[in-house]
Formats: structure tokens, sequence, C-alpha cells
């Protein structure tokens, strides 16, 4: 920790204080972390029962090319995401250019692309018989592969830069929101002590941002591990090709479970050392200093640099691949047009709502009961909701489908006993099982979100408004939720499209006869017939859309001092 | 924000309120085979029997939904794309055995199980894609020719361990035994023009582009891209080969059916099995190109057209036994490599 830093931050290294009123709270929250962890812990005792020992197979034969794309995938990723996400967020909050109020939600855009629909446009886009690579052969004159060398999409570069482009939006929400709520004390001290722009942003927003972009990192890590659409169209080999290949092929659910154990305690090692790294320092902001930022304002290259930075992503990651579904789904639309495909899009958009605020609200629940009750396993259970996003969402489905169905035929057999009906499948093949899946999938990036946003209030406040009579509810009411608000929203958001999207544990979890635009998308998609559902795949990247604007001036309006410019 | 609370509220309500698949004339389907593809099967099952038709598609976990729930489920049905599949619900103990002098009659006993724990509805072949301009005709008539150095850089294939290919190389397994098998798939997978990737399509589209010269893939794959107008040319730069006509005959996989150990709707299930294996035959075949399992069916003009074949009659049951060696031989060759 350099001197100048601590020197104009404000950091309290106090403990937060434990506060009385809190046991139902702590009840809640371990109630709620047990029945999110019930599903993990469906798949940790699956992977006590192998059906034989996989590793000595694994081992001797594909294990190092597994092991070494999942670390080139997650550090390929990592970085971009990183560099991409902070370096945009930091332009739109502090500079002055031509479009910047565009570029801070239009950055947010690409968030709404699945990953496997974008792998699915470019590689249409950029292949052999694509009009990129055509093009250049009618120019050049060429005529066959061997005749000019043009970069593959299908390999590890290609996913990294597909994944990268589609999860920066993680690290860009959540360091914004960040940079956002700083309060602009610490960045006009810092200016008074004459830092410059860049020493500002390296000595005191970037390290006071860090624990939120660290939460966009690990999300952004977390997708990329739990990713399999995409690095299966690739053909790049990760754990989560072992996961698959031990359980669906070689009928080996323990072994499978063993590997996605594997990968998990390798996400919690990471997630581990940055929080050790960040030791007991805690940043709370004293002041909401009501102003708005001054902001640099950017001339000449400086300038132009700037807008490219923040067009590039735009257009890569969402003007591309809109262009390119948007283009198919009006050379098929009479094929795509269905009277079924509203329907779809209502199963959809009712679906990620109801997800988004349960997920939220049980967010808020852990994060605050958290807050009220600081101790060890408190903490540990919460982080512990949180590894649902860091498993193949179709491993997860079936750590779900074994408590849901423990539990409907538990309330079956002691109604038939006690009363003499049957009640059947109360949770099993139903759309309640869909949400708690999302809840048990999504609760990391919620969590991240509401955590992030309440360690910022210093716990004078709630001290204070405990002291003037208020119970534990009416603080968290009254205080913490406006206060978050725009954290709340954030996850919300995020949640919600991420719902949109969601498309293995939606697969094997639902309905007779349901259908959700990605699982629409899927069936074709996987066909290699995308022009067929391009209409259902820009209706998700649309309906993520409208969110992405309503979270951005949200966020825009819940910093301290923002002032609604016309 | 309580107006917004009553709408939500409202809205998880009528969640739990979701379709529960329960009522009379119905019967309920787990498929692993792709919803549009049998959808039009279930329309006419329904049209002529009124009995509503239920599905859930997805290509994996189907079976251990069942698992999870037990003697409750509502799963009437399994249907699969391939033997293995079939042989896993088997062997998770989630079947049970169907007899019905009318299945019985209509599909041969090599595509049904002994017990009549699965039968077989269609049979696909896995055969040669060759280039027209490139490849001249006899010049590749075997699976054991794909091993032959000649093709080197000039052959393309999905992953190793999709299950159509490991059926089939557990049908090599199983004719020639693990080590000459070993050593085939290794000279296979010396021939590779590329890194295994896309599905049966994308080869022959390789092979169009100039990738590659030959591919292994499904039969029916080369009528669905003929029906595509964007897919077409793929198809017209190649021609079929349906290997080993001299000796033992073309490797074929079935998709088939499973009635499920806990069955609500055991009668309905039953009228839709035999539905499938008579009146729906060709209907079945005529969605995706595929052959009928019954022999009284006629095959469609256009599947006639691509050539009729003699295919390998080793049984099924033997090639799902050797589908696990068959994987493991695939990551010891670093065929997906």
């Amino acid at each position: 920790m350099d001197e100048a830093f601590s020197a104009h931050s404000v950091i309290d290294e106090a403990r937060p204080v434990r506060h009385s009123g809190g046991g139902p709270w702590l009840l809640a929250a371990f109630a709620l972390a047990a029945l999110v962890v019930a599903p993990i812990a469906a798949l940790v005792w699956i992977a006590f029962n192998p059906a034989e020992n996989i590793w000595p197979h694994l081992f001797s034969t594909v294990l190092g090319t597994y092991l070494s794309s999942t670390l080139i995938l997650m550090t390929g990723v990592g970085v971009s995401v990183v560099l991409v996400g902070t370096g945009t967020a930091w332009l739109v909050v502090s500079c002055r250019f031509p479009g910047r109020r565009f570029f801070e939600w239009a950055l947010l855009l690409p968030l709404a692309v699945p990953a496997y629909v974008i792998a699915y446009t470019y590689t249409d886009l950029l292949e052999f018989a694509g009009p990129v690579q055509t093009g250049l052969r009618a120019v050049f004159g060429w005529e066959t592969k061997r005749d000019y060398w043009f970069p593959d999409i299908r390999t590890m570069g290609g996913a990294i830069a597909m994944i990268s482009l589609v999860l920066y939006p993680y690290v860009y929400a959540m360091a914004r929101a960040a940079f956002l709520e700083q309060s602009v004390c610490v960045l006009e001290v810092s200016r008074t002590l004459g830092s410059t722009a860049w020493r500002a942003f390296f000595t005191v927003a970037l390290p006071l941002a860090r624990p939120a972009i660290v939460v966009g990192l690990t999300l952004a890590l977390m997708e990329t591990l739990n990713d399999f659409g995409t690095v299966d169209y690739f053909a790049v080999r990760t754990l989560t090709r072992g996961v698959f290949d031990t359980w669906f092929f070689m009928g080996n659910p323990g072994g499978a479970a063993q590997i996605a154990l594997v990968m998990l305690v390798f996400v919690i090692g990471l997630i581990w050392i940055e929080r050790s790294s960040r030791a007991r320092q805690r940043f709370h902001h004293t002041s909401t200093h009501v102003r708005a930022l001054p902001g640099y304002r950017l001339t000449g290259a400086k300038r132009a640099g700037a807008i490219l930075a923040c067009a590039l992503p735009i257009l890569l990651g969402f003007v591309v691949p809109a262009s390119v579904l948007g283009y198919y789904a009006y050379e098929y639309f009479e094929q795509s047009w269905t009277a079924d495909f509203l329907h779809y899009a209502e199963n959809s958009l009712k679906l990620s709502l109801i997800s988004a605020v349960a997920t939220v609200a049980a967010a808020v629940l852990l994060g605050y009961a958290v807050r009220l009750n600081p101790g060890r396993g408190v903490r540990f259970a919460s982080r512990l909701a949180s590894v649902g996003y860091a498993i193949p969402g179709a491993v997860l489905a079936i750590g779900i489908l074994i408590p849901a169905g423990a539990l409907d035929n538990a309330i079956d057999a002691f109604s038939r006993e006690q009363f003499g009906f049957p009640t059947g499948l109360l949770l099993s093949g139903t759309t309640t099982a869909l949400v708690f899946a999302y809840m048990v999938r999504f609760m990391a990036i919620s969590f991240g979100a509401v955590e992030a946003g309440l360690g910022k209030v210093t716990p004078n406040m709630d001290l204070a408004a405990r002291a003037l009579g208020h119970g534990p509810f009416a603080t968290l009411r009254k205080v913490h939720l406006p206060l978050i608000r725009g954290s709340l929203l954030t996850a919300i958001v995020l949640v919600f499209v991420d719902t949109m999207k969601e498309l293995p544990a939606t697969l094997v979890l639902r309905p007779f006869n349901f259908q959700t635009l990605a699982t629409y998308v899927y069936q074709y998609a996987s066909d290699e017939l995308l022009e067929q559902c391009a209409l259902a795949a820009l209706a998700i990247v649309a309906a993520g859309i409208l969110p992405v604007i309503v979270l951005s001036r949200a966020i825009s309006a819940s910093r301290p001092g923002h002032r609604q410019s016309v | 924000m309580a107006h917004l609370k009553k709408i939500l509220f409202g809205l998880i309500g009528a969640s739990m309120l979701a379709p529960a698949a329960n009522a009379a004339e119905e019967v309920n389907v787990y498929s692993y085979r792709q919803e549009f593809l049998v959808k039009p099967l279930f329309d006419a099952f329904t049209k002529e029997t009124g009995i509503k038709v239920n599905v859930v598609f997805s290509d994996k976990g189907l079976i251990e939904r069942v698992q999870a729930e037990g003697d409750n489920s509502p799963a009437d049905l399994i249907f699969t794309v391939d033997i293995g599949k079939l042989n896993d619900a088997v062997d998770a103990g989630v079947t049970q055995p169907v007899t019905s002098p009318t299945l019985e009659e209509n599909i041969p006993a090599n595509f049904r199980h002994p017990d009549g724990l699965w039968y077989g509805m269609t049979t696909r072949a896995r055969i040669i894609y060759a280039s027209k301009d490139r490849v001249k005709p006899g010049e590749i008539t075997s699976y054991e020719d794909l091993a032959d150095p000649k093709w080197k850089g000039r052959l393309c294939t999905r992953s190793g361990k999709h299950v159509y290919n490991v059926a089939l190389i557990a049908s090599m397994i199983a004719h020639h035994g693990k080590d000459e098998a070993e050593a085939w798939l290794s000279k296979v997978k010396d021939n590779l023009a590329r890194k295994p990737q896309g599905n049966d399509r994308a080869q022959v589209k390789a092979i169009k582009e100039g990738e590659c010269d030959i591919a292994v893939g499904n039969h029916y794959y080369y009528g669905k891209m003929l029906h595509d107008e964007k897919q077409k040319p793929w198809a017209d730069s190649v021609y079929l080969v349906f290997p080993n006509q001299e000796n033992r005959g073309t490797h074929v996989n079935i998709s088939g059916v499973s009635m499920t150990k806990s069955a609500p709707n055991k009668a309905n299930a039953l009228k839709l099995m035999e539905f499938l294996s008579g009146a729906g035959q060709t209907l079945y075949a005529e969605q995706n190109f595929e052959y009928p399992v019954n022999p009284t069916v006629e095959w469609l003009p256009e599947v006639k057209s691509w050539g009729e074949f003699k295919s390998d009659t080793l049984s099924l049951a033997e090639v799902a036994e050797l589908r696990k060696e068959a994987i493991m031989m695939v990551d010891r060759v670093g065929y997906n490599d």
C-alpha cells in the first residue's frame, strides 16, 4: 500500500460493529444458503461415488491439453476483459469527449449477445465461404484455401476474442458503478495534491474500484469456465470438455463431478488469493459529496483515441453480430415469424424478470446478514452460495434435479402416508424449478454486486440509523437500499440478461412443451441453421438492450452528486 | 412500489401453476431428438388418436432427470438418436420391458432389445462423403481405407468423441479387436486435414471449400443439405460411398424409443410406439431422410436414389458395450488434438 494513496483515501481499518437484532437475518441467510448450496452438495455426493477412477486415464491422455487450454483461455479472457472493461469505464466516467454519453450505455450492449451466438455469427462471416473471404478471393483472384493465408476463427485465439467481447461488460459495469460511486472528494484531493489524470487513476480511482473490478473479472472468468457452447464449437478442449466427455459419453457421473469440483476449487482459489491480497483493508466513503465530476476534457489525438477505444468493443461485440442476425432475420422472416415466436419471447421475459428480482432479493438477504453478523460462518455460507456460477450449466442442472426430486418424492410419500393422496412432483419440471436454477446459477452476479455496494456504505450509517431507533429491516429499507440502488439495478439487469441467454440448465429442467428464445435458437443453431432462428436470436439481443439503457441511466442517477442534465 | 410487488407476486404465482401434464388422454416424451424433427410425427399421432403428446427436448441430462424424478416422473417415453443413449437408459434402470405383437412384427430383432427395453425406429448409415472433383469412384470403398496414407491431409471428421463416431469406432473394435482398431484409428488421425470440429455437415462443406477430399458423416445430412438453398452447393460437390459393401456391410446406428419404468400413461405410450413402428414409419423417416426399421415400409424415392446397400449386422448391443473402450481409444491416440 503506497503512502500517497493512503494519504488521500479514507481507510477504515476497524472491523464492522456487530449489531443487535440480526438473529433472524442470520437464520434466514443460513437457510437460503443451504437451499442454494444443495445442488452443489449433490454434485459432491456424486463425486464420492464414481463409476471408476477416471484420473489415471485422464493423466495419461488428455489432462495436459485440458489444463493448458483452460489456463490459456482464462488468462486471455481475464487480461482482455480487465483492459477493455476498466479502460472504457474510466474514459466515460472521468473524461469528456464527443459521444461519451452514448458510449456510457452502449458499452454494455455486447452483454446482450450470447457467447454461442457471437461465435456462430463470426464463423459465418469469417469462414472460407463467408462474405469476407469470398470478397478477398474476388479481389485478389485467389481460388482455393491453399492460395492465401487467413486467420482461422475456430481456434484458441478466436475463442478468447469471442468470449472477451461479450464478457468485458461485466467488468465495465462494475468498474463504472464503482468509479461513479467514488466520492468526488478523493479525486479532487488527489488533483489538488498535484496528481495528473493518469496518476489519479492508478493511485486513487483504480485501487478504490479494485473490489468491484475483481467482482466483474471473477464473473467473467467463472462464465468462461462454465462455457461449453463456444469452446465446443471452436474445438478448444478445456476442462469443461472433460466434464462432459466423462459424464455424458463415458457414463461416469462421479468422475465428471470430480473434474467439475476441481475446477471449482480452482475458482475459489483465485478469489481467495485476491481477497487475501486485499487483506483487511476496507474503504468506505465518508461523504456523499454533492457535485458533478469535473472530467478531463480530451483534445486532438487523445480524443480520437478515446472515441476509438470505446467504439471498437461496441462495433465488434454488438454491431457486427447484431447486423448479421438482422440480415438473416430479414431474409428468413417468413420462416421465423410464427405465433409461437411471441409465446417464446413472453416465456423468456417473464422467467428472466422473476429470476432477476428473486435472485437479487436473495443476495440482499445474504449480504445484509453478513453485514449484521460479520462472523466467519455466515461469510463462508454466502461465498459458498456463489459458486454455482462456475459450474457448467448442464452439470449444475443435474445437481438441481437430485435435491428437487428427492424433496418432491419425500413430500409425496409423506402426503400419501398421512393424508392418503399423492402430491406428485411439486417442484421438478416446473418453472419454479427453473427460477431456482437461475438463482443458484446467477447468485454470484447479484451477491457480488450487492456486496460491493454494501461495502461502500460506512458502518457509521448503520450505527446512526440504529441509534435513531430503527430496526435492522427499517435500516436496510431506508438507508442501505437507497444508497446502493445503483448496485442493485446493476445486479437485476445482469441477472435478467443472463437468464435470457441461459441455455443448458433451461434445456434439462424445463416443463413439457416449454420453449424460451434461447432453447428455440439452440435447436437450430446447433445444426448450423443459424438463419432459421436469427429472429429469435435477435430478440434475445434486443430484449437485453432496453434494460441495459435503463441500467445505465439508473447507475448515473444513483451517483452521489448527479444532476439530471437534460 | 406496492403496485410492483403485486405484479411480481402475481407473476410468481402464475409461474407456480406451470402446465402440469397429467390430464387423461396424453403421453409424455423426453426427447434427445430435436423437437422440430419429432413434432410433425406427434401431430400426426394426435390427429389420428386424439392423444396429446407433451415434449421436453434436451440433448443432455434427460435420463438423469427421469432418475431424479423417481416413481413420480411424468415421462412415459425416452427418444434417443443413437444406440448409446438407449443403452444408458437401460443401465440407469429407468426403462421397462414392453411386449407387443405389433412392435415385434414391425421391427426386426436386431433393431430391438431382446427383452423389449428399447425399440429402434429408424436407421442411419455412417457413410463416406467423397469429392466429385478430386476422388475417383472406387478410390475408397471401406472404413479400413480411411487409414490409407494416400489420404494424408485429405480427411475431415467431426469430434472423435461424438456418439456417431464412437459407435463406428466401437464397431471397428468388435470386428478387428482392440489393438488393430487402435492402430487403425491412429492412422486415420494422421490423415486428418484439420483438428476435428463442427458437425457432419461442416465436413461436407469443407470438401466443397477444398479443405479436404473425403469426410465421414451420417447419410441423411445429404438430403438435408440438398433441401437447403445455402447448403445445396456443398451436397452437390460430393458423392456418397456406402462402405464395406464387399464384406460385412455399412455401419448403421438407430434412433429409438424406451418406455420408462414409471410411465403414468402406459397404454397411450404403447400406442405411440406402435404408431411410430407402423403408420408413422414413412413420416418418421421422411422428416430426416432416414431409413425405416420396418422392412415392409418403402423407402422414400429420393433416399432410394442415393443407393441401396448392405448394412453391417453386428448387434448394436455389442456396439453399445464397446462404447467406453472406443472413447478411451480416442483419447489415447489424441484424435481430437
